[in-house]
């Protein structure tokens, strides 16, 4: 038969044309014998770029710093068996953020599943509680329309990642190929416009408000509404806080913006998430470490008004007065489109409160200190880089003292595993960011705990020649195991301390990078200097910073969104 | 904490099933019980669960089995007026001396017997769960030789309907 004519492919050059229907720039992965099919064809062709990273956790962290800095699908390709093990956490960290990725993954053959083969794991089954949504492919017929689906459920309504598990005889079997141009699915129509009477309501909520308060998360972000929230706050004159995954929305140096809440928030942001009588809440979910206990939160009396897309996320914690199920960006243009004309309380009083907690400078730390304190070199950085820089981390102090003292003006700038809390996703999720982002500065902010959890993709930055910037902030222990362990624990530092660190200059160096160390105080802000105007080389910053500097405020866990542990108490 | 019965239309799709228990374990919400058949269309599923819970937690696993991809619809049955059939068998001993009084207890709960052996019955028995308890407890506890249920199936009364 004529191939051309009736354009019968494989299940492997299948799998590629989707990719490039669908406009896939790059494909991050890792071949192995379940994939050798797809990976022949991604050989044949130039469209779709293939970035071979050195574990497959890098494979899923990548896409996912990707996604998030393009807000494009991430993707990524990986084999059977341990490939996909592999990938679990890096796909359970995209998934507790709701990252848009589609990750294919090789299966053994249809009729050897369930025998064990070399190389099976159930991959449907293993991967079932931490993705939106996978499929199992067994029929080639099937292949076109499944791939589909699944960038289509990736991205719409609540994004999150969906796994492709095609087994490997599938990808040898050939059918018709045609890309489907829509999706229509009975059992899934996400809403976008929010209900209007609710927003009504809510623009009554608000213009009364005495002493409202703005409070936003990821969703806002996700949706891309950070320029209707913009407008927003500042149509109204409110007070503005973005969670961890918010940051960015609002603009960071707007006198406006309050800080980031919760378990390390600021005073201002927390004191008046407690004590304001109307709360917006947007594309936010009440988790525990922003509003610490609910019992205590809940003590004060206060108007709750949740905008989210994700009818389980409203009420989960916390229980709300006016819910408002839709799309951020729709629903925040309706909302504005009533608020245009209407007239908000004067909430002078309201603001002299804010400026008194304002007062209070919680972010304070020694600025006379002979060894390096990590907010000094975050604060270096932020001006080193004059705020432009897009920014990932890994978890811990050093993650925190970022969200704190780096001012994030835009959206999509500032990258960290908030909700799952993955150490090791700094570096790859910074290999996405560069590959979305080429030319622009990328800062990798970790410590010499986190980096060591995917240390190998200091390879793959080399073969791609992405010149991230790597700020490890070394205290020489698993910092935020140690606060913990000092304030809650006795002081008793249990397996925190990380001895037998490798040099990291000499490591950057044996990847074929370069490498500085610094340990005073003055030589911060040159050496900073020095490694961004290396604009083609990755930089290997090894910060020797006070080993007992602690993240404040702190709210400890259990305790109220109030009862904050500050660094003046102690 | 009160007991809901929640029924879900589902795709018919491999994998459903197990997308739905996943999530009740997941989540630790409770099942009593959880039964599946296809329905009328056969590329549809209908599920019953039967949970227990307060308030705030059935509206979560209301809106948490919306969210599964595969699920079409989700109604609380407990809402409003609704019927619970379920089904037992069950195998007892009736032997010369029992067979008299096993028949006719079977006939006050209007069950039937379905299989006869020299020495046992097996009786079909519907009704509600606690219909079917009250059987059990009815019974000497020496005389039953196995049980099976079917667990819950539910249904709206009058013209109350679940469907696409």
């Amino acid at each position: 038969m004529d191939r051309v004519k009736t354009s019968t492919l494989t299940g492997a050059e299948i799998v590629v044309r989707c990719l490039q229907a669908e406009g896939v720039e790059y494909v991050f992965g890792y071949p192995g014998g379940a994939v050798l099919f797809i990976y022949d064809e991604l050989f044949k062709q130039d469209k779709v770029k293939h970035v071979l990273v050195r574990h497959e956790q890098g494979a899923a962290h990548a896409a996912d710093g990707y996604s998030r800095a393009s807000h494009k699908v991430g993707v990524c390709l990986v084999t059977s068996g341990p490939g996909v093990t592999n990938a679990v956490t890096g796909i359970a960290t995209a998934y507790m953020d709701s990252i848009p990725m589609v990750i294919i993954s090789g299966q053994v053959p249809t009729h050897a599943i369930g025998l064990d083969a070399f190389q099976e794991v159930d991959a449907v089954g293993v991967t079932r509680p931490c993705v939106k949504h996978n499929f199992l492919v067994k029929n080639v017929a099937d292949l076109a329309s499944t791939i589909k689906k699944a960038f289509h459920i990736a991205a719409t309504g609540r994004p999150g990642p969906v796994l492709v598990d095609i087994p490997k005889d599938v990808t040898t079997h050939s059918c018709e190929f045609q890309y489907p141009e829509s999706v229509a699915m009975r059992s899934y129509n996400p809403v976008r416009k929010g209900h209007a009477g609710q927003i009504k309501k809510a623009m009554q909520l608000l213009l009364e408000a005495q002493r409202p308060m703005v409070y936003t998360g990821g969703g806002v972000v996700l949706s891309n509404a950070a320029p209707q929230l913009r407008e927003l706050v500042k149509l109204l004159g409110f007070p503005c806080t973005n969670t961890l995954m918010g940051l960015g929305a609002y603009p960071a140096t707007d006198k406006q913006f309050l800080g980031m809440p919760g378990m390390h928030g600021t005073y201002e942001a927390n004191m008046s998430m407690q004590h304001c009588d109307v709360l917006l809440a947007i594309g936010a979910r009440f988790d525990d470490r922003v509003i610490g206990n609910p019992a205590h939160f809940a003590q004060n009396p206060r108007k709750i008004i949740h905008i989210d897309i994700d009818p389980s996320s409203i009420s989960k914690r916390v229980k709300v007065d006016v819910p408002i199920v839709g799309n951020i960006a729709d629903v925040l243009d309706d909302l504005l489109k009533l608020l245009r004309d209407a007239k908000p309380q004067d909430i002078g009083q309201w603001w002299k409160q804010i400026d008194e907690w304002r007062a209070k400078d919680c972010l304070r730390y020694d600025r006379n200190s002979k060894i390096i304190k990590p907010q000094f070199v975050l604060e270096k950085l932020y001006e080193v880089t004059q705020g432009e820089a897009f920014v990932t981390s890994d978890v811990g102090q050093h993650q925190m003292w970022a969200a704190q003292f780096y001012k994030f003006d835009q959206p999509r700038r500032w990258i960290n595993s908030g909700g799952l809390g993955t150490m090791g996703f700094g570096l790859p999720a910074a290999m996405g960011v560069q590959l979305a982002n080429p030319g622009s500065t990328v800062a990798c902010v970790t410590g010499e705990s986190s980096i060591q959890m995917c240390l190998q993709e200091l390879s793959t930055c080399k073969q791609y020649r992405l010149p991230i910037k790597i700020i490890n902030l070394n205290n020489k222990y698993m910092g935020m195991v140690r606060q913990w362990q000092q304030f809650f624990h006795g002081n008793r530092y249990s397996e925190s301390y990380m001895d037998a660190l490798p040099d990291f200059v000499k490591l950057a160096e044996g990847y074929g990078h370069s490498g500085r160390l610094v340990d005073k105080p003055a030589d911060v802000e040159p050496a900073l200097r020095e490694a961004f105007a290396r604009k083609n080389e990755l930089v290997f910053l090894d910060f020797i910073t006070d080993q007992k500097e602690n993240v404040y405020p702190m709210i400890p866990g259990g305790k109220g969104i109030t009862e904050m542990i500050l660094y003046e108490d102690l | 904490m009160t007991r809901h019965i929640i029924s879900v239309l589902v795709e018919n799709e491999a994998g459903a099933l197990s997308r739905i228990a996943g999530l009740f374990s997941a989540r630790g919400y409770n099942i009593e019980s959880l039964t599946v058949a296809p329905t009328e269309d056969a590329s549809m599923s209908r599920m019953t669960v039967v949970t227990s819970g307060s308030e705030d937690v059935v509206e979560q696993i209301t809106k948490h089995l919306n969210k599964l991809i595969e699920v079409v619809k989700v109604v609380d049955l407990s809402e409003a007026e609704h019927i619970e059939r379920e089904l037992m068998l069950i195998k007892v001993r009736a032997g010369q001396k029992e067979r008299e009084d096993m028949k006719r207890m079977a006939d006050i709960f209007r069950g039937r017997i379905i299989d006869v052996s020299d020495n046992t019955y097996t009786i079909e028995l519907t009704g509600d769960g606690r219909k079917l308890d009250a059987f059990i407890q009815a019974l000497d506890p020496g005389s039953i030789m196995e049980t099976v249920r079917t667990g819950t199936s539910g249904i709206g009364r009058g013209n109350r309907v679940l469907r696409v």
